[in-house]
This record gives structure tokens, sequence and C-alpha cells, in this order.
């Protein structure tokens, strides 16, 4: 896979004694938006932080544009062009909403992402800017939450749990920005609970079992008891083999 | 009028114990570290102000401005160091680590510069003093430290608020992961909040120095009145540790008028009726800095 953007080979995670991960592999190219479903604890967000540089992985690689990333520290994958939007937002809780996005594009790569971008596509955000971020609703905090991280002008845009604790019409609008993104020319590695809305949006599917791949697909030609199967790991014993589902 | 003395002799002092605290409250805030050996670092300051530095032909009242700068390098260097290895082993490590160079500091300053008290000398200006009123001499010393410390904490939000490099020291004491993931290499910036911190604390020994006698063991109970200073401002608010100084030496000059013995205890005192009834501090509040 030479045109992948991000390729993720054979990657194992233990939290401890608890394999979080196991031999996962899946590769996302240019421009492609690719969701990666499964239900709590199957390893979703383990998989994000491993990529973002958050965890180091018991064994695999990971490659950014053919260079293996393993060893590289958080901070130098914001650098290559790797964002994540953490799980929960993690914003700067003692700043206002401009400082959070002046932060995120601090060490900014350049690129099509200013602040002011940002300012574009959040229409209600310049009037607030100078508001602090706990006065903001959760919906408004995710959204100031990526764009965080577009300021840095990311190649790959990870978004963990984006519909957590959110209305489903605020989930709506905030899913309705990913063609936008994807249209500036990144590429977007989505973790969802959520399935009908992280399938919507998504060029092709890959579903996590207990850190396991439990299937991978183009959302037209899956059928949602195949993506029941995979979620939920029901019937698991009746199944085959996980080599006939997985890859 | 006495009284008025006294509130005055204790904001002037209030302003010494807010310059000696706002480096230990920047690396509470920012690294999550107490360092123990803030004390004799300050100590270890004055020392290089009184021994070394007329080597270099300066005058004490001014080796501070050699000094400090000095400290800032040394503070960097430590933390990414020693100090930075024993937060990648765990918390508790850093209390070790930090005691075990304030022993080693203490004991190698006995070792070469004795137990005999010293002091900056700054020649007539320790006599100098403003004369308002009938029984009010304000030192112009110490009115000179608590503009310092005036100074260095409104520099500090400055930085703080207004520079990106400020705002990413901001952004790691708010949530180092979060920040790492804006791009923040940690560990640098662990290393600007520690070089501030150290050079704070050597503008702090070196005016210790200038206002009275210090010896190789005057960083502990210093580091006391720094602590109660951070803790009654609130941990992690920089003007809070202002105010908690300002409250701390007020404290200290209202008990010392009623008995010279009662000082220390006066000052002690507060600290435990904040801690009961406002444990947060005066400024505490759920953000970090600032």
């Amino acid at each position: 896979m030479s045109d992948a953007l991000l390729d993720v080979r054979g990657l194992t995670v233990h939290h401890g004694q608890l394999c979080a991960i196991d031999d996962v592999s899946f590769s996302l190219v240019e421009g492609e938006v690719l969701t990666m479903i499964g239900a709590n604890g199957a390893g979703k967000s383990t998989l994000l932080r491993t990529i973002a540089g958050l965890h180091q992985p018991t064994s695999g690689s990971i490659e950014f544009n053919g260079v293996d990333i393993v060893k590289m520290r958080p901070h130098r994958r914001v650098n290559l062009g790797i964002s994540l939007v953490p799980e929960g937002r993690r914003l700067f809780s003692s700043m206002t909403l401009e400082e959070n996005l002046q932060v995120g594009g601090y060490r900014a790569r350049k690129g099509a992402f200013t602040i002011d971008r940002v300012y574009e596509l959040f229409d209600w955000m310049p009037q607030r800017r100078k508001q602090h971020v706990w006065q903001l609703s959760g919906g408004e905090q995710q959204a100031v939450a990526i764009g965080r991280a577009l300021v840095a002008n990311p190649k790959v845009l990870l978004l963990d749990e984006l519909s957590l604790g959110l209305a489903p019409i605020i989930v709506e609008r905030i899913y309705a920005l990913v063609p936008e993104v994807v249209a500036t020319g990144v590429s977007v590695l989505i973790v969802e609970q959520d399935v009908a809305q992280g399938v919507t949006v998504a060029d092709r599917v890959h579903c996590l079992l207990e850190g396991r791949t439990s299937l991978t697909g183009v959302p037209a030609d899956l059928t949602s008891e195949q993506i029941d199967h995979a979620y939920f790991g029901a019937d698991l014993a009746k199944m085959a083999p996980r080599s006939e589902v997985g890859e | 009028m006495i009284w008025l003395n006294v509130i005055i002799q204790g904001v002037l002092l209030g302003g010494f114990y807010a310059l000696f605290a706002c480096g230990l409250s920047l690396m509470f805030g920012v690294l999550k570290v107490i360092n123990l050996a803030h004390g004799d670092m300050a100590v270890v300051a004055a020392y290089v102000a009184v021994f070394l530095t007329p080597h270099l032909h300066i005058p004490e009242v001014w080796s501070f401005l050699i000094v400090v700068p000095i400290f800032g390098l040394i503070g960097y260097v430590v933390q990414r160091t020693l100090i930075q290895k024993s937060i990648d082993r765990d918390p508790f490590t850093t209390l070790l680590v930090t005691f075990g160079l304030s022993v080693v500091i203490e004991n190698l300053l006995l070792e070469v510069y004795t137990a005999n008290g010293q002091t900056v000398n700054i020649g007539a200006l320790i006599t100098k003093s403003w004369h308002p009123a009938s029984i009010i001499y304000i030192s112009y010393v110490s009115l000179a430290v608590l503009a310092a410390a005036v100074l260095v904490l409104a520099l500090l939000q400055l930085f703080l608020s207004y520079t990106g490099t400020g705002r990413l020291v901001r952004a790691v004491a708010d949530d180092r992961e979060a920040a790492q993931l804006s791009g923040a290499n940690y560990r640098h910036i662990f290393g600007i909040a520690a070089a501030i911190a150290f050079a704070t604390v050597a503008m702090a020994g070196i005016a210790f120095g200038m206002m009275t006698q210090f010896a190789p063991t005057s960083g502990g109970v210093n580091l006391l009145f720094a602590f109660e200073a951070v803790v009654i401002g609130g941990i992690g608010s920089l003007w809070g540790t202002l105010v908690g100084g300002i409250a701390l030496g007020v404290a200290q000059q209202f008990g010392a008028h009623l008995n010279p013995q009662y000082q220390v205890l006066a000052g002690n005192l507060l600290f435990l009726v904040v801690l009961a009834i406002r444990p947060q501090g005066l400024f505490g509040k759920r953000t970090a800095l600032l």
C-alpha cells in the first residue's frame, strides 16, 4: 500500500496486562473518511491515541507518508500532520475560545486553516471568542476542539467519539462538517459508538470487537445484520473463523 | 498610627514572601512538582552574590543582573535532566529527589562557606529609609523588594497572557496531554517554567541577603513561609500568591507587635484558619494559573 497516507500494520497495544488492541491493520488514503466502529472497550480510543503517540504499541508499525512514526513524540506527529480531537474534548479550561485556537495554531504547519477560516466554518464563534470555554455548551466545546485541531493544518484528522454527551441534532450538525473538511484535502479517521452517524459519512468502515478486527468494508456493501454481528459479537461461537470476516 | 505601621511593615514583608513564593507556585501549577529545594536555591543565589560576583568586579547590589539569568539557565537544565527523570518515574519521586537536592545543597554550603551568617553588602543603602510620618519608617530596600515582586508578577502575567509560549505554559498546566496534541513539547515548556521559577527564586534569595543575615540552612524556614503564602493565596494563582504573601506578612507583623515571639505563630495561625475555612485559598479556583 504505497499510496497510503497512514498505514497501520499488525498493531498490538497493551494497557498493563490487558491487551487492548490485538494485531489490527488498516490504511487510510488521501481524502478518505474511515470510520472505526465498535462497542465500549473495543479498543477504538486506544487505537487513535496510539496513532497520536499517547500510547506506545507493544508491536506493529505505524507509517505516515512511508515513514515509521512509532518512536516519535506526540508533538512531533502534530508537526508532521496528524491531529487528534480527543475524547471528552479536553479544552484548556482556563482559557478563552480564541486562546484555545491560538494554542492549536502556535506550532502549526502552513496550510489553508487559520483561526479566521475556523471562524468562517463556525459563524457563531467570532462574537463569543473572548468567552471562557466553560461558558460554552457541549456542542460548542466540541466545535472548538475540532477548530483547535484544524488550525494545526493536519493531513490526517483523528476524531474520537464526537457524539459523546451531545444531543442527536448537535451530533448531526457536527458530522455535517466532515465533508467540508475532507474537501480541503484532509483525510479523516473517525472513532464512533454511534454507528448510524459514523457510517453515514464514511467511505469505508472498520469494526473492532475486543481489540480485534471483526469487519471491514464499504458501507453500501454491508448489511445491518453484518454490522450488528461485528459490533456486538453476538453468536460469536456460531460465526465462521475470524479470517473469513476479517482481513 | 501604630497599627498603620504594622500593616505597612507587613505589606513590605509580604512583597518579599510573594517574590519568594511565585516560583514555587509556578512549578506546582505547571509541573505539579513541589520543589523542596526551592528555599535552598535562593540561599545558593545569595552565596553566589556574596562570594562569586565580586570576582567579576560587580558591586553586590547589582549582582542580581548576572545571577538571575544564570539561575534561569540552571533551572532549565536541572528540569530537563534531574527533575524530568523523576517526573517520568512517578510524582512521589520528585519529592524525594528535591528533598535530597535540598540536603546536598545545605551540606555543601556548610562545608564550603561554614555556618557563619552572611549578608549581601549594599553599603549605606541598607540604613536609608523614607520617613513619611512620626513613627513610620519605610526601608528603601524593602520597598524595592516589594516593587520587584509586583513587577515580576506583572511581567509573568503579561508573558502568560499575551505570548504564544506563555499560552503554551498555561495549556500544559491545564491539560498536559491536550497540549501535546496541540503540538507543544511539554518537556521544553516544563524547562521554561522551571527557568522562570529558578530566576525568581534567585532574585528572592539576593533580596533576602540584602534585608537580613543568611546561613546555609536559611532555606527551610523561607520555604515554609513561601508554602503558606501559596496556600493562603490559592494554589496556582499568581496574584493570589501576592495577596497570600501580604496576608502572611501582615499577620506576622501583627503577632510580632503583640510579642516578638508571636511573629511566626501568628502567620501559622492565619495559614491554619485559611486552610480550615477556605482550603482552596483566597483566590483558588478551578482554573490553573492567572
